[in-house]
């Protein structure tokens, strides 16, 4: 790069990434901070005087033990990394397959298929919750985990297919063409061959759908009502708020909590994830 | 036993005629190339044997019985291709056993055969290590010993040597003809390397366009071309050809054009009685010119102007006008001669060869 | 042959199932089988259920009557269902403009080399990562009309004397609305376009700039040609999203104050399921269907036209 002198480099680059910085993680800081203040520092107007809002010298556990205690929020956490693994997982079959399917084998309306399983893709939930909730009614689905488990596939099999179908694309034919001359089936080649060389954009794709599941949450608050039913998103909005009354303290620490697994399991594949994520717009 | 019989195979893509009427009966441990340039269909005949591409009309035989509706699976044949694909993510033991687990070898059978193989091609050291760690050599090598842990009926090469550079193309090709010898397979190879296919070739089948030029033996092909194709594709550097009238005087009959005025020898007037007053293409190699001396009145010589002198070491290709006509000759390195020089040139008359104007094809 | 055949293979005859799926058609039907029953009972079979549902006068626990197109004709003339129009308009407006200039920016300061880079990287994506309804709370919280710690900052800044009642205002509620998808946002078109900008080759600009190219002409005559293929995408993908958005007014506003700030989607739920109007929610819903398309649509061209060249 073509640099100039000292200043330039900090008024258009450390400074503007210091704001985008402080834009983009303060929310996060704030999270932290209230979920271990004691209500006491929390309540106080925002005029009062020699109140510092950034620090707490007398940090607590309460809120985080409210949360365990009196609420159900473990069982919460519980149904939504149950729900999400079990989507992930009905997901990446589906996609894996579809993904395969649709980028390596020819087949008549091939291509209208695919188009269709893209427009899929871009159908938002909002667009179809009210009929859903009808047929999950039906189906007698309703405050089941299955409701989410069946429902969360259509957004997560479109993408994953779309994922998949870019990273199948890039194996070379000779490899599965070798494999079926060394008497290998399609069906075996596929198996053996193809699928564990485009493993890393399983990866991705998992890790992708498993963060949209956990995130979900219009299906979550229509299919589910009773408390012990729900996922941390909708347990948190709707158990932690009675009427007009915020629990801010244990409202903080849930959505630090309910936020640390999907945390961890990006930690761990941010690469994969940030493959995931732009695969899914460039396709 | 490896015999393999193409019997009036056609392939069409959609409207178009990618392999025409190709008919061959390749004999049991032999090895036959396919060459020709992109495109002519040679590879496409080639993955219709192994079953990789639906035959549109046609019988494929191996052995006596028809395989057109097998899958390649069940066609016991091997084939190694043009980017090698050695699965990635397996070891290269897991690589070359990965045919015998897919036929349910024991484990003992399959660990034999991958060391027997790995031995043949000095690959034993490699065994643990995974593609990506493997030079282009290496790989190649690997490609082979998968083949031919398998013992099949017929090995099928892809271009194999293509990804190699010069040095070690020659190489493996060498070695290549030692393992066909040693194993006795019958093999079929393609590629578009005219050089390959004289050195490997038992026989040789030229295609273009679809259609089989001429199938033979190298030596064949280069002495008796069949059509001028064959003709300037199999040689380097490629044959010299040039328009010529075919006139009569003093009863021997002269061939001439603008800038070339020779006098046939015998052999090829007696075939071009029935073209007098007509035009033909006479075609030349560069390596049956000769500086013409005193020593051979008789040959059919003509007047050059050298354009470039390419000084090879072995011999000397000179770039030279005849008339319209641009030539190519390799002579001795002895030569001393500079751009621009005019240079008497004789052609070895036994060496001189004519095609149809029209049909191309050797008269 | 040099080796001794201790085994030799015979060709068993193929069962059937194997043979089946030898064939092409066959196999992809089979692997394309679970996806599709699974899309169709989701996707396709609610969406003809929504359109049979908004034309009749169903409520919950009520099969209703076929009722032509009353609902719409109702939702037509509806003032809160036209400030919805209006709301998801701006909103989607607003935010994809923002998104973008920011986004771009900061895919611009991350395409440096600079320490800590895949570091920062990663946190960036956090707002993105993080369930939106909870980090959304958060936001809430600052935005908390008697606590907010952000009327805490301008005031001792100087920037205010009085506290400002950012959710309890029609427009500060919209803005803190728009705040809050423009910071979720941000990582996403930042992310996705610092991608596009790697596959641009460095040579590019270095040749620009020994023809004597200035980085502002640099960047407009050769960085932004070459990623918009991506942009288009990116931002075509955001407005689909951003359209249809629930969680942030969900939790924000709740619609409020006086139905002011409500979306289609948020309005849809409020009449749909708040209300038991199920046939109305449907109509309101189905309403946001013929922009999507269109979107949907452009995008299709353009992926398709990008492909071509």
């Amino acid at each position: 790069m073509i640099e100039g002198a000292i200043w330039r480099k900090w008024a258009f680059f450390y400074l503007p990434m210091a704001l985008f910085l402080l834009f983009l993680l303060f929310p996060f800081y704030w999270m932290v901070i209230t979920s271990v203040r004691p209500d006491g520092e929390l309540y106080r107007p925002w005029n009062s005087v020699n109140y510092n809002p950034f620090w707490t010298w007398n940090p607590t556990w309460d809120h985080v033990r409210y949360l365990f205690e009196e609420t159900l929020f473990a069982a919460w956490l519980w149904n939504t990394m149950f729900i999400a693994l079990v989507s992930t997982a009905i997901s990446l079959v589906c996609g894996v397959f579809a993904g395969y399917a649709l980028s390596r084998l020819n087949f008549p309306f091939a291509g209208s298929l695919g188009t269709g399983i893209f427009i899929t893709y871009l159908v938002p939930q909002t667009l179809l919750f009210i009929p859903l909730a009808e047929i999950i009614r039906n189906y007698r689905l309703g405050d089941t985990p299955w409701s989410l488990i069946l429902t969360y596939p259509t957004f997560l099999i479109p993408f994953c297919t779309w994922l998949m179908m870019g990273y199948f694309k890039a194996v070379p034919k000779e490899l599965e063409e070798c494999a079926r001359i060394d008497g290998a089936s399609r069906w075996q080649a596929m198996l053996y061959i193809v699928i564990p060389v485009a493993i890393p954009g399983i990866l991705s794709a998992g890790i992708f759908a498993f963060t949209l599941s956990w995130n979900e949450f219009i299906y979550a608050l229509v299919f589910l009502s009773s408390p012990e039913q729900k996922t941390v998103p909708v347990g948190v909005t709707s158990e932690l708020i009675r009427g007009d009354v915020f629990f801010w303290g244990p409202l903080m620490a849930g959505a630090l909590l309910g936020s640390i697994p999907v945390a961890i399991a990006y930690s761990f594949f941010v690469e994969h994830y940030v493959a995931g994520l732009t695969g899914s717009v460039k396709g | 036993m490896g015999q393999v019989v193409l019997k009036g195979i056609n392939k069409f893509y959609d409207s178009v005629h990618a392999v025409k009427d190709v008919n061959l009966q390749i004999r049991d441990k032999e090895f036959v190339v396919f060459v020709g340039p992109s495109g002519c269909g040679k590879t496409t005949t080639l993955r219709m044997i192994a079953g990789l591409e639906a035959i549109s009309s046609g019988d494929i035989s191996i052995d006596g019985s028809v395989v057109n509706g097998l899958a390649p699976m069940d066609r016991d044949i091997a084939m190694v291709f043009q980017n090698y694909a050695l699965y990635p993510h397996m070891s290269v033991y897991d690589n070359m056993a990965f045919g015998l687990k897919m036929r349910k070898f024991t484990r003992p059978e399959i660990d034999r055969r991958v060391r027997d193989a790995a031995d043949i091609l000095g690959i034993g050291e490699l065994l643990k290590r995974k593609p990506r760690q493997l030079s282009g050599g290496q790989r190649q090598r690997v490609a082979l010993g998968r083949a031919i842990v398998r013992h099949p009926r017929v090995f099928l090469f892809d271009e194999p040597l293509s990804n190699l550079d010069a040095k070690l193309r020659v190489q493996m090709r060498v070695e290549l003809k030692k393992l066909h010898l040693r194993l006795g397979t019958t093999a079929i190879y393609v590629t578009h390397d005219q050089v390959e296919a004289m050195t490997l070739g038992d026989r040789v089948v030229v295609m273009k366009d679809g259609v089989v030029q001429q199938v033979g033996e190298p030596l064949e092909l280069y002495n008796r071309p069949a059509n001028k194709f064959v003709a300037g594709f199999i040689g380097s550097p490629t044959m010299n050809f040039a328009t010529v009238t075919v006139t009569e005087a003093n009863g021997s009959l002269i061939a001439e054009n603008a800038g070339l005025r020779i006098r046939l020898p015998d052999g090829t007037a007696r075939r071009l009685r029935g073209h007098i007053g007509h035009k033909v293409t006479l075609g030349v190699r560069p390596e049956d010119l000769t500086v013409a001396g005193a020593a051979d009145p008789d040959h059919p010589c003509f007047d050059a102007v050298i354009e470039v002198v390419e000084q090879l070491g072995s011999e000397i290709l000179l770039d030279m006008k005849v008339g319209q006509d641009v030539m190519v000759a390799s002579v001795e390195p002895t030569v001393r001669v500079n751009v621009r020089d005019k240079l008497r040139l004789a052609m070895r008359p036994s060496s001189l060869h004519v095609f149809d104007v029209k049909t191309e094809e050797a008269i | 042959m040099v080796v001794a055949e201790t085994q030799v293979y015979m060709p068993q005859a193929p069962r059937t199932r194997q043979r089946l799926l030898e064939d092409e058609r066959w196999l992809a039907f089979v692997l394309l089988v679970p996806t599709m029953v699974l899309l169709g009972m989701f996707i396709a079979y609610p969406f003809v259920r929504g359109i049979l549902l908004s034309v009749t006068n169903s409520r919950v626990g009520v099969p209703g009557d076929f009722v032509g197109l009353a609902n719409y004709y109702k939702i037509w003339n509806d003032g809160i269902f036209h400030t919805s129009v209006y709301n998801t308009f701006l909103y989607t407006g607003v935010t994809t403009v923002f998104k973008l200039a920011l986004g771009l920016w900061l895919a611009l300061l991350l395409n440096r080399n600079f320490r800590g880079k895949a570091f920062t990287r990663a946190f960036i994506l956090l707002p993105f990562i993080i369930p939106t309804v909870l980090s959304t709370f958060a936001w809430k919280w600052m935005f908390d009309p008697t606590f907010s710690v952000l009327n805490w900052l301008f005031y001792h800044l100087n920037l205010i004397s009085g506290r400002i009642n950012w959710l309890g205002d029609p427009d500060l509620a919209m803005i803190s609305i728009i705040v809050v998808n423009v910071w979720r946002g941000v990582p996403f078109f930042a992310i996705s376009l610092l991608a596009g900008l790697q596959t641009i080759s460095p040579e590019l600009n270095e040749a620009a700039a020994i023809d004597g190219a200035k980085p502002r002409q640099r960047f407009w005559y050769i960085t932004w040609p070459l990623l918009l293929p991506v942009t288009m995408v990116v931002v075509l993908f955001s407005i689909i999203q951003t359209f249809a958005d629930f969680q942030i007014v969900y939790v924000m506003t709740g619609g409020g104050p006086a139905n002011a700030t409500h979306l289609f989607a948020t309005y849809a739920y409020q009449i749909g399921v708040g209300t038991g109007l199920l046939s109305e929610g449907a109509a309101i819903s189905l309403a946001m269907f013929p922009i999507l398309f269109l979107v949907v649509i452009v995008q299709l061209l353009y992926i398709r036209r990008v492909e071509v060249r």
